[in-house]
């Protein structure tokens, strides 16, 4: 066989290549493997996406990226001088700015991630009809402003923690990296599912952000676990509390970067087995992003027709 | 070596529900009231098909009849109810030019970010920037953001990226007529080069012109079903008699104004073509109902396109023909013989009445005929050119 001309070549490279089906969907249960591959194909595509997301939006200022450390830097600031020292609510929970500065980044995290990935297919509506991807791609890069943002956020509480000495033990640090794994994961989970709900019903956007605001306080971010405790410690509210792995991410991240939480205190309270609850959200997490995924495979199916 | 195959379709159905709730309180109400059942239709029907590398394909059919259904599907963006494609090789799916281009994002960004999305690695593009920027002429502003474009530029830029892609199977919707003339025929040749390089080109259009120059082989789709699949010329003539069935359900209807004290009134219009060898006639026959006897009375017809171009119009004033001054029905009879019309509808307008005061009765779009295809050429007239050939020195 002479291969010599580009069509020649061109056609004999086709002709190797196996068919590639699409048909209607098969088993619920299959096909996560495939997704995953199809995804990582086109990690470039996700990057992309994810700093167009965060370049547009600073494109136009002059200061540009350096807007993006000026909320946190501002947060940081106004929990530690206005509620830290004036309101006093730092003698209940020490370093009060690290405390509360490290539970809003987790806290921000999630609610970034899943609001502006529940929102992704619609806005890039043009996308979806017209070219064909692998649509996981826009909840996952829907989430990269944020993940940019949390980076920044990463960096300036390694700075404060060394300016305000208060640098935790490392031997905790393991509860926050689980505590940050189990926030991610959990994050892309919903956003991967209600991303793909809300292109069947619209409304889902507007009742996850008030389902946020509900949940900021079942989660020790502005308070600590210790008030929890002392109201209903023992009693099955207790285990229901502790039952929201956000609550768990939260408290592992509060665990390993909040310098006195490795500390013996009377003002420093953890739950018992708090490692055992990590690992358990962690697997949680894992089984739900597991089954959103195959939720998402079921419903983008038709995402181009109900656009 | 022979062409493989690079898609294949077999008995592919797509169903669409028109489902309008689209928020969760109208998907409560709509689950309560179950009676009314969702619009519902198949965009395709049991269409199978197989296509070689390197042939191009036209989809043609009217809105509606499932041809960018079924390019969607070719491209994977809509899953099929049931059956399946199979595809092979690079695909790139030009359905719209410069997808995902963020204005905010410069020019030269929005190639990265295009390519990306079509497939290409940073490092191709990389390779490719020079020759996309060249090919889109707008070099002088790659580096401005694009929300300044013109839309004439944003276009070009998109299409450049889109036929950098090496794509093995292009699927092309409608965006082959983009920009100026210079920069379409830059596309065409493009397109032209993709063909002598072995590529598979599927091209949705509606215009038979580009189907006719580009395509070896034509599918015509109607109402989902695949009616055609063979010869472009062939295609692109049943295409043309779908449109004219088509225009006949779109024929201008019947208005009548009828003079208040008139005492005649038009019975019946009736055009009719008959064909005979070498020539075809048409009869236009006007009854005209006349309850009292009157004079100096007239018939009036004009015979018009669909799209209301007045292509002919007479009386029996003109043609000095005097009309019985009785009372009682009658018929006035014009005949066309060696009708030169096009192939397609015409309708015709009827007129009772005066040489020149206001008609008595007169009825717009009274009766149509339909013109059958007699020879080759297209247009409003049918005319029978002889061809000569010679060298010229």
């Amino acid at each position: 066989m002479s291969s010599n001309t580009p069509t020649e070549q061109r056609w004999a490279r086709v002709a190797a290549e196996p068919f590639e089906t699409t048909g209607p969907a098969g088993s619920f249960w299959r096909g996560t493997w495939g997704s995953v591959k199809a995804v990582w194909q086109r990690r470039e595509l996700v990057w992309l996406l994810s700093r167009r997301e965060v370049r547009a939006r600073y494109k136009d200022s002059s200061l540009g990226m350096v807007w993006s450390l000026a909320r946190p830097l501002a947060q940081l600031v106004v929990y530690y001088f206005a509620i830290g020292k004036v309101l006093g609510v730092s003698r209940a929970i020490p370093s009060f700015a690290i405390f509360v500065f490290i539970g809003l980044m987790g806290w921000t995290l999630l609610t970034e991630v899943v609001q502006k990935g529940t929102s992704s297919i619609l806005s890039n509506a043009g996308l979806v009809k017209k070219v064909r991807l692998p649509r996981e791609v826009f909840p996952l890069s829907a989430g990269g402003s944020a993940m940019f943002m949390f980076l920044v956020q990463c960096v300036i509480l390694v700075v404060a923690v060394i300016v305000f000495d208060e640098i935790p033990a490392w031997t905790g640090l393991g509860y926050a990296v689980v505590g940050i794994a189990v926030l991610m994961i959990l994050s892309y989970a919903l956003a991967l599912l209600l991303a793909g709900l809300n292109v069947y019903f619209r409304d889902i956007e507007h009742l996850v952000e008030v389902v946020f605001v509900v949940l900021f306080w079942a989660s020790p971010i502005v308070y600590s676990f210790r008030f929890v405790h002392e109201f209903v410690g023992g009693t099955w509210i207790e285990q229901a509390y502790l039952a929201n792995p956000v609550t768990a991410a939260i408290m592992g991240m509060q665990r390993g970067l909040w310098a006195p939480g490795g500390t013996e205190s009377d003002l420093v309270v953890w739950p018992d087995d708090l490692a055992l609850r990590l690992g358990i959200a962690l697997a949680g997490a894992l089984a739900l992003l597991w089954f959103a995924q195959r939720v998402f495979a079921r419903l983008q199916a038709n995402f181009a027709q109900e656009i | 070596m022979s062409a493989p195959q690079i898609v294949r379709v077999d008995d592919l159905s797509k169903h669409f529900s028109l489902r309008k709730q689209k928020s969760l309180k109208e998907a409560a109400l709509a689950a309560v009231r179950r009676g009314t059942a969702p619009d519902e239709f198949w965009a395709l029907k049991d269409v199978s098909f197989a296509i070689d590398a390197g042939s191009t394909v036209g989809l043609v059919g009217h809105n509606g009849s499932g041809k960018s259904t079924l390019l969607k599907l070719i491209g994977g963006i809509l899953e099929p109810t049931s059956g399946v494609v199979e595809r092979r090789g690079r695909l790139a799916a030009l359905l719209e030019l410069g997808a995902g281009f963020h204005p905010d994002l410069t020019g030269r960004e929005n190639i990265y970010l295009n390519a990306a999305i079509l497939g290409l690695s940073r490092r191709e593009t990389d390779q490719h920037m020079d020759e996309i920027v060249d090919f889109s002429g707008i070099e002088k502003f790659i580096d401005t953001q694009v929300k300044f474009y013109s839309s004439g530029m944003y276009v070009r830029l998109g299409f450049s990226v889109a036929v950098h892609v090496d794509p093995d199977l292009l699927l092309v919707d409608e965006v082959l007529a983009v920009g100026d003339e210079p920069f379409q025929r830059k596309c065409m040749n493009r397109i032209t080069e993709f063909q002598r390089e072995g590529r598979t080109i599927i091209v949705v259009s509606h215009s038979s012109g580009i189907v006719r120059q580009l395509c070896d082989r034509v599918l015509v789709l109607d109402g989902g079903s695949l009616v055609h699949d063979g010869d472009a010329q062939e295609g692109v003539d049943l295409l043309k008699a779908l449109y004219r069935d088509q225009a006949a359900l779109d024929l201008p209807t019947e208005e009548r104004h009828t003079h208040a004290e008139a005492t005649c009134r038009i019975d019946l219009v009736d055009a009719t073509v008959t064909r005979h060898v070498g020539s075809t006639s048409l009869d236009v026959v006007v009854a005209v109902k006349v309850d009292h006897p009157m004079q100096a009375w007239g018939v009036k017809i004009a015979l018009l396109t669909v799209d209301g171009v007045r292509l002919f119009d007479i009386d029996t004033f003109r043609l000095e023909q005097t009309l019985p001054d009785t009372a009682g029905v009658h018929q006035v009879r014009f005949r066309f013989d060696g009708i030169a019309l096009g192939p397609g509808n015409y309708v015709v307008n009827a007129a009772v009445g005066p040489e020149n005061a206001a008609a008595y009765d007169a009825i717009a779009a009274a009766a149509s005929f339909e013109m059958p295809r007699m020879g080759q050429g297209n247009g409003l007239l049918h005319l029978e050119p002889q061809l000569d050939v010679s060298d010229s020195f």
